[in-house]
This record gives structure tokens, sequence and C-alpha cells, in this order.
């Protein structure tokens, strides 16, 4: 176990080896390359990079460079990404062969490689991380270790102020004051509801037990969301310190991470860090000699997006089916094995940390009036940018989608962003200027939700869209309740029929019928805002629906069974490209004559289309 | 490979162990099944009548637990299994294409194996590594930026 004396030297000897990664105006000689190893980048092959890069630093006998494999920086689509520190060049999509050129001409030569320097949406090559629009308006304070830190190494953690909250705590404040200050920060919860953090706590605190649970909710089922992900592999003692913090507020000595099985870097990180947390003896019995006693355990989900709720989270980690329990009573009376139970999101835990060190105040000065501090988005979809980004609550989603995002690709125009993911609903162009905030998302008919931000341009039909979401959900549906187990799959029929053609009037009407009854019926959350997406579309899109419906005609083209592909004769040179290229061989004719395409046969793939050098074929 | 007899059945040993470790904690019956989905590819029955005697829950709750979850599954999959990410983000950049052209060229559907046993497919709900999509794995490599005109050379890869 390590004494608090031990770990402020461990904190300050390691804090003197790293600190040139902030610090600008180091004069040093040491370098510290930094590669990303998050999911993102690993799957483009980052880990090759870094065992590259060691070889060939090793074989030139560079002695005054570090390699470090960081979590997240954020900028996925730029992948793998590479910076060098402390003068903050950036390198992008790097390739295993361009290693050599990196360690040569910049670490050896003091040259950067200009060719593979990041190039901003405009196409000018940026220096430093600093310059990119990407980041200019971004927030960092969950984020703030991902990137920076090797997550894997303690003491990296402990350098930039790791475990220094937790030894604040239980120095200095006791329960009640923790929570005093968790809850003047205004944090809410950040898994999408926006419940009030501390009251959260409170109430746990309040129940009577004779043991209480403290939980993660680390199962990020919403798909096209990575927030809480990147968290867990960039930073993961932020969750194990804040964890404890939370225990020693409520008074809870045990508690359980609950991550999916799908993100094998985050469970394999978080595992680490609860090991290096337990050898330090920041975790187990008598924590800092301060008679403080909690230890962490991982659940591994198994692909039920229903776990994510809280109730059925609880069933799971109990090792059953994970079927959402009826509340009250709740899970801070009776939780995890019928025990006290606080549960909160990974981002929501991120936060604790700084809050105690820097005080409610300076939280709260961050973001709106009723949602503070900043909000991580997994930007996804039709964005220039897909990537990872944290912003101050109050920011527009005009400025998240073309100063940051940089705008959509392409050419093509914004049609709608959908936040909340199946839970959530779609915001139209109109209101690209709400501010990002729980109460004005849900005035315009979307939420919060835990991050997943999808940008979609005007070739997405809004109507399939809706089928796509409740697709998801009939898949996801645990059953238990009929409302959720039935009702959605009618309105998925529903949904059907209309992209097939075969919509009727009046099924809108029963849409939005059959959504409001799910809505009020259901058992648990996933029920209660399945019928969203469709809400929303038809709220913005109400003039797509009734094209499906009454002209039989899908107005962004993305529903096949409604569009023919056709051959313009007048353009057509009689090339062939297009029949050589066509999979069912649908495309007839004569060399240098129009050709034609055989309409039963055509699968309506669009292959021909991206082929023809002339432009002659199209949809109709 | 040892199919029902349970002799000298390694993997069996394997998870034998991995049940020990439990201390008969019933709470642990996920993470045991994680094992066995990671070490057999599926869920055999006669494994999971092992775990049912040793943690002492009954089969049918064992097979209730094992069908609720997406990522059990009680058929062995293929010798590579074809996965195209559906999520959200990959949905909107074309992932559905992608995985008709895998359906077309392997001549299977979702959750079908060729005969040869060779591949399987299986659609996912989102990876995590949106900022390559659409993006398709075929055992643990991953594919991103697909489109469907990459699909059979990269299916080649692996014949």
């Amino acid at each position: 176990m390590k004494s608090i004396e031990e770990l402020s030297e461990i904190r300050q000897r390691t804090l003197e080896e790293i600190k040139l990664r902030k610090d600008r105006n180091y004069t040093g000689k040491e370098k510290h390359v930094l590669v990303c190893g998050g999911t993102g980048c690993t799957s483009s092959h980052s880990m090759e990079i870094i065992k590259r890069l060691e070889e060939k630093i090793k074989e030139k006998n560079i002695q005054n460079v570090r390699v470090v494999r960081t979590g997240c920086f954020g900028l996925c689509a730029r992948g793998p990404i590479i910076v060098v520190r402390p003068e903050d060049t950036f390198y992008a999509m790097a390739k295993v062969e361009d290693v050599d050129e990196i360690v040569e001409k910049h670490l050896v030569g003091g040259e950067i490689v200009e060719r593979l320097l990041c190039k901003d949406i405009d196409g000018t090559a940026v220096k430093s991380l600093d310059d990119l629009n990407f980041y200019k308006k971004q927030h960092r304070v969950v984020l703030k270790n991902c990137g920076l830190i090797d997550p894997e190494n303690i003491d990296e953690y402990i350098a930039f102020d790791g475990y220094k909250a937790l030894e604040k705590v239980l120095t200095s404040m006791t329960p009640e004051e923790v929570i005093k200050e968790v809850s003047d920060s205004g944090l809410r919860g950040r898994g999408g509801a926006g419940f009030p953090t501390g009251r959260k706590w409170e109430f746990a605190k309040n129940s009577v037990a004779d043991q209480k649970y403290v939980a993660c909710n680390a199962d990020e089922g919403d798909p096209g969301a990575f927030m809480d992900r990147s968290v867990l592999e960039g930073d993961p003692h932020s969750i194990v310190e804040a964890m404890a913090i939370a225990a020693y507020a409520i008074g809870a000595t045990k508690g359980y991470v609950y991550v999916r099985a799908e993100y094998p870097i985050a469970v394999k990180r978080l595992q680490i860090a609860i090991d290096q947390a337990q050898e330090y003896g920041l975790l187990g019995k008598n924590i800092m000699g301060k008679g403080f006693e909690f230890d962490l355990e991982i659940r591994l989900g198994a692909g039920a997006f229903v776990c994510g709720e809280e109730t059925a989270l609880m069933e799971s980690v109990e090792g059953k089916r994970g079927e959402p329990r009826p509340r009250p009573p709740f899970p801070a009376v009776k939780g995890l094995f019928g025990k006290p139970t606080l549960l909160n999101n990974v981002e929501t835990y991120a936060n604790i940390t700084q809050i105690i060190l820097n005080g409610a105040s300076w939280f709260a000065s961050i973001g709106t009036e009723k949602s503070k501090g900043t909000k991580v988005f997994a930007l996804g979809g039709n964005i220039n940018n897909v990537g990872l980004v944290e912003v101050p609550m109050g920011i527009t989603l005009r400025e998240i989608v073309y100063d940051i995002g940089g705008g959509i690709p392409n050419g093509r125009k914004f049609k709608a962003a959908q936040t909340g993911g199946p839970s959530g609903g779609c915001i139209p162009e109109e209101h690209l200027d709400t501010p990002i905030d729980y109460e004005s998302l849900i005035a315009i008919g979307s939420m919060m939700g835990s991050g997943g931000l999808i940008i979609m341009d005007d070739s997405t039909c809004m109507v399939n869209l809706a089928r796509f979401f409740l697709d998801f959900t009939v898949d996801e549906s645990c059953g238990k309740c009929p409302p959720c187990r039935i009702g959605t799959k009618r309105m998925l029929e529903i949904l059907e029929k209309m992209v097939a053609g075969k919509g009727q009037v009046g099924d809108v009407e029963k849409l939005e019928k059959l959504a409001l009854n799910i809505k009020r019926s259901s058992l648990c959350g996933l029920g209660q805002t399945a019928p969203n997406p469709v809400l929303s579309t038809i709220r913005y899109f109400r003039e797509e629906y009734d094209a499906h419906i009454k002209e039989k005609r899908c107005p962004s083209g993305e529903c096949k069974a409604m569009t023919k592909v056709m051959i313009d004769k007048e353009k057509c040179k009689g090339c062939s490209a297009c029949s050589r290229k066509c999979p069912v061989n649908a495309i007839q004719g004569e060399l240098k004559q129009p050709f034609e395409i055989d309409q039963d046969k055509c699968i309506k793939c669009g292959v021909c289309i991206a082929t023809c050098p002339f432009k002659a074929i199209s949809r109709v | 490979m040892c199919e029902g007899c349970n002799c000298n059945d390694e993997r069996l040993e394997k998870i034998k162990e991995v049940i020990k470790e439990c201390n008969g904690d019933k709470s642990q019956l996920i993470h045991v099944l994680n094992e066995v989905q990671e070490l057999y590819g599926y869920i055999p029955t006669y494994v999971q009548k092992v775990i049912s005697e040793e943690l002492d829950i009954p089969m049918a709750e064992i097979y209730g637990v094992i069908t609720f979850y997406s990522r059990f599954s009680l058929e062995p999959k293929g010798k590579y299994n074809v996965s195209v990410c559906l999520g959200t983000a990959c949905y909107v950049k074309g992932s559905q294409g992608v995985l008709d052209k895998v359906k077309e060229i392997l001549g299977i559907d979702v959750g079908q194996v060729t005969k040869d046993g060779k591949f399987s497919i299986e659609s996912t709900r989102c990876v995590g590594a949106c900022g390559l999509a659409p993006v398709m794995t075929v055992n643990s490599d991953v594919y991103g930026n697909m489109d469907p005109s990459k699909v059979k050379e990269i299916l080649a890869k692996y014949e």
C-alpha cells in the first residue's frame, strides 16, 4: 500500500518526466511520440505503427524519445493519429511505411514531415493540434487525459492530479460535504435522462442497509456512440477514482462496472487500472491508511441493448436475463442483490474528480443555467470530421456540425441530426441554432441522450430512418411487457409497408396513436422512448411520409422499391461500362447505341450510376 | 475437435477452471458463458450441462440466458465469421449494401453458415469504429471505409 506521501512523491517524479506533453514552452531535449491506441486507430493498425516506431528508435539508437500509446484524440476520421510533443506536431492517417520517414526526418533531423501533417477541411496543413478547427471550440473536462497519458500506467494518471480528489475527500471532507459539492455543481446524469447526480447520491446515502453498492453503467448500446468506450480506453483510472469517491459518499464498500463485451480494449484497460489501484492500495481495505474500504469488479454484458436500462443492468450483473424490474422500488432503495445501489454512467463519473478538485462553482461556471459542464458527443454519419468531441453545454448544433465537424462531405446538404439514438429524435435544419442543453432538446422533440450524434445528408430518407430505428428496437425489446414487444412490432410493420411503396392513407395517424400508447404503457425506458424517432420524423418530415403514401415516391431516392434506374438515351454513348459492372446482367445493348435496363431484373443497387462516365444513368 | 464425448477436452478443462474461480457465485453465469463462447465459438449443450451441475443452475435458466443475449449462440459459426456493422453511423453510410453483397457472394443469409463450414455472416450493431464507417470485420480483422465493390476481393483472401 502506498501512503499519501509516497503517492505525492510518485506524482512529482512522474510529472517531471511527462510534463513536456502539456508544456509548449519546454526547451529540453526530450520528445514524446503519442500514438492513439483507441479502437478506431487500432483498427487502422496503430499498434503496428507503435511497434515499428520502437524498433526504428532502437535501431537508430535515439536516446531522448519515448513512444507512448494513449487513448483517443477524438479526430477518428483521420486515424491513425501520431502527435509529437512538445512541439505538438499532428500527423494524420499515417501508415506503417511512413514511420521510418518520421523517425529519420523528424526525430533525428528535427524537420517536420510536411506530407503527413493533418489537413484541415479547407486543405491547409496544420502544424499543431491546437490549430485545427476541430479542437478550437472544444472544452475538455471529461476527456482531459485522453490522448495525453498512457492509460495502462497509473503513475502517469497520478502525475496529472490523479487520485488527488480521492485524497482530498478522505482527508478533509465528510460524505455530506462530498454530496453537497456534487449537488452544487449542477451535474446531471450523462446517460441521457439528465437526473441531478447529487440528488441520486443523496437518495442512496439515505437508504439504510448493511451493504450498499455503487455501479457504473458502461453498457453503451446506442449504435454510433462511443463516448464511454473512449473514456475507459483513454482514462480508466478516472472512473475507478470517481467510483471510490461515490462509495465513500454513500457508504458502499463494493462496486461493479458493467461493460459491453464488445469493447475488449476498454475491458482490458479497466482491468489493468483496477489491478494497479489494488496494488497501490487505492482499492481494497484501509485506503490511503484512512480506514476506508472499497473494491471494484468488472461484469461483462453480452450484447443486449436493454441492459443499458438501470434495472435490467442489475439483473444482468446478477447473471440473469436482462429484463427490467418494475419501479418503485428504485435502485437507491433496492438495487443490486436487493441492496441500495447507486448507478451512474461512465461520463457522469468522469466529471466527479474535476468537481472535487476544482470546486462546484468552477463546474457550474461552464454551460447554461440548467445544464452545467460539458457534454461528450460521438459525431458520426455524413460529416467530415467523424470523431469524439467534448463541448460546453449551450453550444449550438450548427457550431458542432460546421465549425467542429467541418460540415457535410461530398457537397451534400445537411438534412437532420439524430441525438439519443433509438430513444431520441431528429433535429432538422430549422433548429440548427438550438442550444445543446437538456431542456432545449426535449422542447424540439429530441433529447440529449448519451451522446450519439449522427448527421444525415439529403440522401437519407427519413421514413426509412424511422424504420431502421424501429427495426433496432423490435430486435432489442426484451419481450417482458406487451406494449413494447407487440406495439413496436406493429409500428415496424406499418413502416415496412411504407418503404415498400404499399403505405395507405391513415397509416401516419395509426403510427401516432400506437406511439402514444406504447410510450404511456411500457415498463421501462426502452419502450417508453422507442417511438420517439418515428414521432420526430413525422413532426419534421411529414411531407416525406405523405410522398411515400400518396405518390408512392421516395423524395430522397433511398427507398429502392419506389425508384427506377433509367438510362438517359440522349446522354448514353453506348460504351458498355455499365453493363459490364451490373451484378445481375440487367443492362443490355449494342456498342455505340444507347443501352437499356431490364426493370424486371434490376435490383436497383446503383453500381451502374456510379460507373457511367457520362452521368447518363439516374434514379427516377 | 471433440464434440460431445467429453474425452480429453482441453477446452472443457479450461472452462471448469473458470467455473471453479467463481466459487459457486451464480451471478458469474454470464462471465462463464462469455468464456465458453470465446473458446468454442458457440455454447454446446454438453458444456451447458457441466455449467448447470457445477454452478447449480437449472439447464432451462441457462438456456434462457443464452438465448437472451445476442453474443451467445447455440450453433457453431463458420471458420471465418463475416460481420457487417449496421449501427447508425455505418448504416447512413451504406453498410446495408455491403451486407447484401456479402450475402450474394457467399450465397447464405445472416446467421447462416456456408456448407463447407468456412464462412458465416452476422450483422452487428456498432463495433465502435464509427470513424471508419462503413465497417466490416472478418473474425478480428477490421475493414473500414467499405463499399460493395471491395467485398469480393476481401473474402477471396480467406478462401
